[in-house]
């Protein structure tokens, strides 16, 4: 094997998991986006998005698919209630209490599956909902066919997310509330309803991005969203967190790093190179990649 | 010094003699003991969080990877005779020689986490600490020379409740005069609003990362006496769990009430001591119980005032009805 080809074969793990980041980043990037909470509990609805496609497929006999949009629904609805619940009352709060709460939301949600008799606190195979085959790209370089199911996916989930933000009235409303609150309720914008459809929206490509990592990975467990959801959170920020292609690139450019880091001989240090990236972002360009450099008013 | 301030102090001198006489009478076995100094290890942990979280307003989860870098620098001091420290120094002296040093490295690696994260306005710092105390736990779990995952073991139990008391009084002492301090008032300036603050010449960044890199010391200071309380400790010890226990007892005593944290320490040291069997569920509790109070009352037991003896007696007049109520008695902070 080639040099050339060993990057090009990292270059395509790193995308592969990248996509699954990104995914995830996107609801970081568009909940901190419409009302500048970091949505520590992100992570845990991941988790809970793989949990859910895990039983709809072994329980309900689910094929990959309709678990994929079952999953994403029932994660979509728990986003809601999350948002509604805990939230909304904090809306007007300082900014720690909502943080705090957050967390708080975090912690139970993990220990909540801990404490559930069908879940617990051992890991769960996860059912091989494709086959494994290799393809040969090039020489020595492959894509395996989980891969290709990541990717194709998460595009997919990608490009209908930019169409629904693009395109739809709701997605002209979350644009419009999340760069003034206040002048988008003056137009006869919904703040509520946009609020609660963000956290919607963000948490079925959290589930989508559960189910994804569970297939490549194999095993689901009760704090498998912890580092994912903080990786996806430094992507958000590598990217420029607000910014919705931002977070797609940065989460893409965490997973290639993040391989070659691994294929390097490092992979003790994998998880410290997303925290030396976020601290050296923060440094040098806070606003991220493509974030927008925006003056703060009084 | 103030005259209440000695009332406070004459205070907290009687209760810290009581104990120590009835645990020389024999009242207090030995267990209770442990969960007293545990006690008194835990308001140091919170008092120093509230410095960050509650008179700064800034937000920090990495309380338990200060507490870890303090422990294990501690122990290591301890357990290596004529390491750095002359070999002179034994026993006792040589325990606080370490759990200082322990705190300066906190304190050290506080400063690295704070500047570039504290620099910036928003909720960085969050984050930056989240992952910094999976780092440190991920570098503690590697690392050979201190058992691994296995843990460090042989750490001799130099802290008792006498000296974990004083220790936890000094703490306190020394944060309230902070927080009353210009640095104090400065720092509660920039946890109103941080824009105010800055246009009225205050440094900011200056003054965050003075309080950080004090709270991170004696979170440094509250590890070392964890590790000579326990004499083993493990890299899990020092999980994102015990952030949010500290993180708890900082939010239901009241952000912004050195006291309200103190009790709260009490409090929910010992709920966590009789729920020992039940985990998971004790958990699930405590993250519903932060949930609740952020949402029902987030200004906590206290609401940012400050318990004191004479606070207490004013009440009691106030109880009898000899003197009209005065306003202003919590003088530090008022959180609204």
């Amino acid at each position: 094997m080639t040099l050339g080809q060993q990057i090009l074969q990292q270059l395509i793990n790193g995308i592969a998991l990248g996509s699954v980041y990104a995914l995830i980043a996107l609801g970081y990037t568009m909940v901190y986006g419409i009302i500048r909470l970091i949505n520590f509990a992100h992570g845990e609805v991941f988790m809970i998005g793989a949990f859910v496609g895990y039983f709809a497929i072994t329980l309900f006999k689910f094929s990959f698919i309709p678990a994929l949009i079952f999953a994403m629904l029932f994660c979509s609805l728990l986003g809601i209630i999350m948002e509604r619940l805990a939230y909304k009352p904090l809306r007007e709060a300082p900014r720690i209490a909502a943080l705090m709460t957050a967390v708080g939301l975090s912690i139970f949600f993990q220990n909540l599956m801990v404490y559930l008799k069908w879940v617990g606190a051992s890991p769960k195979a996860f059912p091989r909902v494709i086959e494994i085959t290799r393809y040969e790209i090039m020489e020595n370089v492959y894509l395996t066919s989980d891969k290709i199911l990541t990717l194709g996916v998460a595009l997919a989930l990608m490009l209908a997310l930019q169409y629904v933000v693009h395109k739809t009235k709701m997605g002209r409303a979350m644009r419009a509330v999340s760069q003034d609150k206040d002048a988008a309720q003056l137009m006869g914008i919904n703040v509520d309803t946009t609020i609660s459809f963000t956290f919607a929206l963000g948490s079925a490509l959290a589930a989508a991005g559960g189910i994804l990592y569970a297939v490549s990975y194999g095993k689901i467990i009760y704090n498998m969203g912890t580092m994912p959801g903080l990786k996806a959170f430094v992507s958000a920020v590598l990217g420029g967190i607000g910014s919705i292609p931002g977070a797609v690139a940065g989460g893409m450019l965490l997973g290639i790093v993040e391989n070659a880091v691994s294929a390097a001989g490092m992979s003790m240090l994998r998880d410290a190179v997303a925290f030396a990236i976020l601290i050296l972002i923060l440094l040098i360009k806070p606003t991220g990649l493509l974030g927008k450099n925006t003056r703060e008013k009084v | 010094m103030k005259k209440s301030t000695i009332i406070n102090l004459i205070f907290v001198l009687a209760i810290g003699i009581a104990l120590h006489l009835l645990r020389k009478a024999g009242f207090i076995n030995g267990y209770y003991d442990h969960i007293l100094t545990k006690i008194c290890m835990f308001i140091i942990a919170a008092v120093s969080l509230n410095l960050i979280n509650g008179i700064c307003g800034q937000f920090s989860l990495g309380h338990a990877g200060f507490m870890a870098v303090g422990a294990y620098i501690a122990a290591i001091f301890t357990k290596n005779p004529g390491l750095i420290i002359p070999e002179a120094i034994a026993g006792m002296p040589r325990f606080f020689v370490a759990l200082i040093i322990g705190g300066l490295m906190a304190a050290f690696v506080g400063f690295l986490v704070g500047l570039p994260t504290l620099r910036l306005r928003g909720d960085y710092l969050a984050i930056t600490t989240l992952g910094f105390g999976e780092i440190i736990r991920v570098l503690l779990l590697n690392w050979k020379f201190v058992g691994g995952a296995s843990g460090y073991f042989g750490i001799k139990p130099y802290a008792n409740f006498l000296s974990v008391y004083v220790l936890a009084v000094i703490t306190v002492f020394i944060i309230q005069n902070f927080i009353t301090s210009s640095y104090g008032r400065a720092c509660i300036a920039i946890r109103e609003d941080e824009m105010a603050a800055e246009t009225m010449g205050i440094h900011t960044t200056k003054y965050k990362i003075i309080a950080f890199v004090l709270a991170a010391f004696f979170a440094g200071i509250a590890g070392g006496i964890y590790a000579h309380l326990m004499q083993a400790i493990m890299p899990r010890d020092f999980s994102f769990l015990v952030s949010v226990d500290i993180l708890l007892m900082v939010v239901l005593g009241g952000l912004g009430s050195t006291s309200g944290s103190i009790m709260a320490a009490i409090f929910l040291t010992l709920v966590t001591e009789s729920l020992r069997r039940f985990q998971s569920l004790r958990v699930i509790i405590y993250s519903l119980m932060l949930i609740f109070i952020m949402i029902f009352r987030p200004q906590g037991l206290l609401g940012g005032q400050e318990l004191s003896v004479s606070m207490l007696k004013e009440k009691i007049k106030l109880l009898f009805g000899r003197i009209k109520p005065e306003k202003g008695y919590a003088s530090t902070n008022g959180t609204e």
